[in-house]
């Protein structure tokens, strides 16, 4: 399967989805201006990532800052990753950011996927 | 030309650090976000501090951007708006003020008045409701911006309306973010 990879830029995060080498990371600040056409590469990539799995997946959220559209496509990638077998997610919050850390506990909350915490 | 002092005078009186009149666009979004960055930066500021006053600003000038697009405010060359930050000893005042259509005045009232009247608690349970609930509208919003910037604030959102004309009303918000922990 192809690798979707895309440089972070100051309004949108870095993407890394490579499933021969079993990364998939989301990183830095999304507030992107048009966030459902940004997402919707990744969203594709999931949904076709999901036929053939590898036997396990962790999802990694190493985000800075998003706005609330983007957390709407967050909790869309969420619900994807539902289907997937042994998936996980690890969410990464700056160790004094206590927003990040509760919107990563209230995105557990929302999907049936174990959360681990971890702090940068 | 006295109307520059005057002008001058307004903002040093109420501590104002970023003043931006005009069109909002995501180039004008990001370059109003890396100034007031740079601004915080340079005064030293608290990272948790900063972190929520970035916050409420994206969600503040992504709002303005949005509805400025509605062509009835353009034909009526009503789609610009204007956007501050006031930096006091105790806290950060974000205010921004755009035209709005006079008939949104309500909906716009009564979602704001739900949200103040919710505590720490109430706004957590409307978040996920409306996260989980609703799909993004036509123009990209969320309908989250307004609950993620009382959360963020941890205040109560003012605002007020002055009619323009029978058509049109200018709507003034203002986010006040604490400075003391």
């Amino acid at each position: 399967m192809e690798i979707l990879h895309l440089e972070g830029a100051e309004d949108t995060p870095k993407i890394i989805l490579d499933k021969n080498n079993g990364i998939f990371e989301i990183s830095g600040r999304s507030l992107p201006e048009d966030c459902a056409e940004f997402y919707q590469p990744i969203l594709d990539w999931i949904g076709e990532y999901a036929e053939d799995a590898n036997g396990d997946t962790n999802f990694v959220f190493k985000l800075e800052y998003f706005n609330t559209a983007s957390s709407k496509l967050i909790l869309d990638i969420l619900s994807k990753l539902e289907d997937i077998p042994n998936i996980s997610i690890s969410w990464y919050f700056h160790e004094d950011d206590e927003d990040m850390e509760e919107a990563g506990e209230e995105f557990s909350e929302l999907v049936e996927i174990p959360f681990e915490f971890k702090t940068y | 030309m006295k109307y520059i002092y005057d002008l001058h005078k307004t903002m040093l009186a109420e501590n104002l650090i970023l003043v931006y009149e005009g069109e909002f666009t995501q180039e004008i979004t990001k370059s109003v976000l890396a100034m007031a960055e740079r601004n915080m930066d340079s005064m030293g500021e608290e990272s948790g501090i900063k972190r929520k006053v970035f916050n409420v600003m994206v969600e503040c000038l992504q709002n303005i951007v949005k509805h400025s697009e509605d062509p009835d405010l353009k034909a009526e060359k009503r789609h610009t708006a204007i956007f501050m930050i006031g930096k006091h000893k105790d806290e950060y005042i974000i205010t921004s003020g755009n035209s709005i259509k006079a008939e949104n005045i309500e909906g716009l009232s009564t979602k704001l008045d739900k949200i103040n009247s919710l505590d720490k608690e109430g706004l957590k349970t409307l978040y996920k409701d409306i996260i989980k609930n609703t799909d993004l509208s036509e123009k990209g919003g969320a309908g989250l911006g307004f609950v993620d910037m009382a959360r963020k604030s941890g205040q109560k959102l003012e605002y007020d309306f002055q009619d323009i004309n029978d058509k049109l009303s200018f709507f003034s918000l203002k986010t006040t973010i604490s400075r003391i922990n």
